[in-house]
């Protein structure tokens, strides 16, 4: 266990040593020095106030990542969950706010919206690749161009809120449908932040997102046949599971996780309750950094995400000190392609020990047993 | 060389000598031989397995030999790669076509040797040479034809032009028939002949004695991983003679003695009929059999004759018209896996590519067509600690050797990767067993012990149908035998009477 946790740990740390490493050379060329940039870095993350938006922004990163990981584990590549997610989020926050039911069902409501349409968004992809045999990679693509357009017409022609005049947004949602801050929860464990920030209350729902993600994918049987299906579709076939079906499913159950990128800032900030100009729209393609970051796995998506925002939140007040902001998508990019390239070093070299062990083990048990004489059928 | 030589010419292109390659727990190579004159036409003959395909690979540089010395023209190499190979002039022409569709002719045949500088390609010269090479021996095609385009007599000659091309003088043949018609054969081998008239030597592999008669100057059989005749003239043998030293003369007898087998039918299939997709050919035709409880009935043929069709379509895996009952049910119509919770156990003939996922434990490689049934799910969820005493206890019965139920399968050698499999299959109890070459590439202790679990399980009830390439496990193991040609059964035999010349004359067709 212990060794286990170990040998997950060297990875990331020696991703983490790269990436400094390169980002250090690239702030040198720049005409900065290093040391300068990592003190200030770490000061503005240094206080309960940006551990807090850090959580906040890595939340809708990890809705995302797991989307993505889902579609991974079967060898799928959901590059459309960016599309899904905000298609999701727009139509769920116009239906939301379309409605009044009590806090609960309202926000279950709009929740259910949101997985609905994102996976039918990328049911067409799935359909499409299960009837004829179009890669999933191109058609996702090609429907997140379609979703930014469909989006901006819909919310500017039917969802639009009129009672608004310049801004194409739609209608903000009841006090029903939004989720409380937690920071009052904070408060209760000891921690204050002093109101200068709000901890989201869609953390719970994405912790039991990650809970779910583990469960389903380890624990049930579908999960084993999704991830046979992935590793092996020869293997997957022989024992009966059928791989079109396995695509539709997977892809479908991608794209409803996918819809739940959004639902953090369309639910529980309060800068939004409603989908506009400002709403973020591009976390899904930080899904597919984070997923391939995370190795799909629950927990390391989880770490990714906040890896992911820390390097944000950092970054964000070194411009005012004439250092420019963009090291930190230089760390991330870094970060990631070191970690991809170390994680398989270790995983090659853990492989070689673990066949090692068991090839000693059968010599031994041969020894102890002879089996040489001649066999006859 | 300036002066042509007649076939049967004294000198000497190709000579290896007591060749060794081993595998993770095979050996595939097991001291071979092999002598072969220039100018002439070579046949090397073996079944399924006995390591002709090694053997070749050994010899255009795709891999190394353990032991043993390759000599051309007289000295002796060490190819490094298939480009060390090629520089003393020998080539390969793979059974699966290594072309790429959306370019022509010459594009393919140049390709990796590209004309001109590093930025200029300049075709005029390489489609002299190339309209050239195929005026000489009569492998006339269109150099800017799509490779896409071509059918497979022409991506044929596409590929001993690309070999030509290269400066090959031996050039060695993959079973170069066994995709062609039988007067794109016969135009091939006119072809192979202008070769051989013009000094280059020619080796191909084949399985089809008829053919191996009619056209080689010289043949060498290969059996077990030896070389077990060097034939100088093959008019001076017969087909049944060839079949016999290709399987080996003294066929093991069985030990166990007649049984009288239950007249409970197991299983029961009726004018099972498979079409291929691709070409509309009916690749199985028309097969009906019926295998009892306690019997272990052989399927016999070369392969490719129908055999992996037929057990597909019984395991549900293959479109098929027909009907295929278990017991007294008709599963013509169900799933694999409703197949398998009915009592049809499967072991799979690449168990590597079907029967494992390589990179998961094996404790889950131990639910691998079984995931809906106990005692490894419990309703939409796995039973991990079931799942897990369940592996312990197929590892332990079976005697899969490993460190324990947690490593992945990769780790396993191939004997104890069919062992995980043959026991995961029995320990499901089923009534019916397929077994698609259950103890191929698996060293011999690992097969003798599979022939064991075999025989005992088949004592105690059930219904077998053996499907393999190895001759002497179906002779020693079945209780009928059955002989498949071209997707139809074409002879029923008793394997305790039936000799290797009948057989081997059976199965290619040489007595029809």
């Amino acid at each position: 266990m212990i060794a286990r946790l170990r040998r997950a740990a060297i990875a990331p740390a020696a991703a983490a040593v790269i990436a400094l490493a390169v980002s250090s050379i690239a702030l040198l060329i720049s005409g900065n020095s290093p040391v300068n940039a990592f003190v200030e870095m770490w000061k503005t993350i240094d206080s309960s106030e940006s551990t807090v938006l850090i959580i906040n922004r890595a939340v809708p990163y990890y809705v995302a990542g797991v989307a993505v990981a889902i579609g991974f584990r079967m060898n799928l590549f959901n590059i459309g969950a960016n599309g899904q997610y905000i298609l999701a989020a727009l139509l769920a926050g116009a239906a939301g706010a379309a409605v009044s039911l009590p806090a609960p069902l309202h926000v279950a409501f709009v929740l259910v919206i949101a997985m609905a349409v994102g996976a039918a968004w990328a049911a067409i992809a799935g359909i499409l690749k299960v009837a004829r045999g179009v890669n999933e990679v191109i058609s996702t693509i090609m429907l997140n161009y379609i979703a930014t357009g469909l989006t901006a017409f819909l919310v500017g022609e039917y969802l639009r809120n009129e009672a608004v005049e310049l801004v194409a947004e739609t209608p903000k949602l009841p006090a029903s449908a939004q989720l409380p801050s937690l920071n009052p929860l904070l408060e209760l464990v000891g921690i204050d932040v002093g109101g200068k920030a709000q901890l989201f209350g869609f953390l719970p729902f994405a912790i039991a997102l990650g809970i779910a993600y583990h469960l389903v994918l380890n624990r049930s049987r579908f999960g084993y046949e999704l991830r046979v299906s992935g590793a092996n579709p020869e293997a997957a076939r022989t024992a009966g599971i059928n791989p079109r079906r396995m695509v539709l499913k997977a892809i479908i159950l991608s794209g409803a996780v996918a819809g739940l990128v959004g639902m953090s800032s369309l639910l529980a900030d309060p800068q939004f309750h409603k989908y506009g100009d400002q709403f973020p729209k591009t976390f899904g393609f930080t899904g597919i950094s984070l997923a391939l970051l995370g190795r799909n796995h629950p927990a390391g998506v989880a770490v990714a995400a906040v890896v992911w925002a820390t390097i944000e939140r950092a970054t964000q007040r070194l411009s005012p000190l004439g250092i420019p902001q963009e090291i930190g998508v230089i760390m991330q990019g870094s970060f990631l392609l070191a970690a991809v390239v170390v994680f398989e070093v270790v995983q090659r070299r853990s492989a070689a020990v673990t066949a090692r062990a068991v090839a000693l083990q059968a010599e031994s048990r041969t020894a102890a047993a002879p089996s040489d004489q001649e066999a006859t059928p | 060389m300036s002066d042509v030589l007649a076939p049967g010419s004294p000198v000497v292109a190709i000579e290896l000598r007591d060749i060794v390659k081993r595998f993770p727990g095979v050996v595939a190579n097991d001291g071979v031989d092999l002598t072969v004159r220039q100018g002439t036409i070579h046949a090397i003959v073996g079944e399924n397995g006995a390591g002709k395909s090694t053997l070749m690979k050994t010899l255009y540089g795709a891999h190394r030999p353990d032991e043993g010395t390759i000599r051309v023209d007289g000295a002796e190499q060490h190819f490094r790669s298939p480009k060390d190979a090629i520089a003393v002039g020998i080539g390969m022409v793979f059974q699966h076509f290594m072309l790429a569709d959306n370019l022509t002719v010459w594009e393919n045949i140049v390709l990796g040797h590209e004309p001109g500088g590093r930025l200029r390609l300049s075709p005029t010269s390489a489609r002299a040479r190339i309209a050239e090479l195929g005026e000489r021996y009569g492998l006339n095609v269109d150099p800017d034809a799509l490779i896409g385009e071509l059918g497979v007599g022409d991506k044929q000659r596409v590929e001993i032009l690309k070999v030509l091309y290269r400066g090959a003088r031996t050039l060695i043949l993959d079973e170069p028939t066994a995709v062609l018609v039988p007067h794109e054969v016969a135009e091939l081998f006119a072809s192979l002949r202008e070769l051989t008239a013009g000094g280059a030597t020619v080796i191909f592999i084949s399985h089809k004695l008829d053919e191996v008669l009619h056209y080689a100057d010289a043949i060498t059989v290969i059996r077990a991983g030896r070389t077990v005749a060097e034939v100088a003239d093959p008019s001076q043998v017969s087909a049944s003679r060839l079949a016999e030293l290709m399987v080996g003369s003294e066929l093991p007898r069985p030990e166990t003695p007649l049984r009288l087998i239950d007249s409970e039918v197991r299983l029961d299939v009726r004018d099972l009929v498979v079409v291929s997709p691709d070409s509309g050919r009916r690749t199985l035709d028309g097969v009906s059999l019926r295998v009892h409880a306690g019997e272990i009935v052989g399927i016999a043929g070369v392969e490719g004759n129908g055999q992996t069709e037929l057990i597909e379509a019984i395991m549900g895996l293959r479109v098929a018209e027909g009907i295929v009952r278990l017991g007294d049910v008709d599963i013509s119509r169900l799933a694999t896996l409703d197949r398998r919770a009915r009592g049809l156990g499967y072991i799979p003939e690449d168990r590597q590519r079907d029967g494992l996922v390589l990179t998961m434990p094996l404790w889950e490689n131990a639910m691998l067509g079984h995931q809906g049934a106990e005692p490894f799910t419990a309703g939409r969820w796995i039973d991990r600690v079931a799942a897990h005493t369940r592996t312990a206890e197929i590892i332990d019965e079976f005697d899969v050797r490993t460190t324990g139920s947690d490593v992945p399968a990769y780790t396993l050698s191939g004997g104890n990767q069919q062992k995980l499999i043959v026991g995961r299959e029995m320990t499901a109890a089923p009534t019916v067993l397929v077994a698609a070459n259950p103890t191929r590439g698996v060293d011999v202790g690992a097969q003798a012990v599979i022939w064991d679990i075999l025989r005992t399980a088949s004592e105690r009830g059930l219904a077998t149908l053996l499907v393999s390439a190895d001759l002497e496990e179906l002779i020693g193991l079945s209780d009928r035998l059955l002989v498949m040609l071209r997707g139809r059964i074409v002879a029923e035999l008793d394997p305790r009477a039936v000799t290797p010349a009948e057989l081997g004359s059976t199965m290619t067709g040489a007595n029809a």
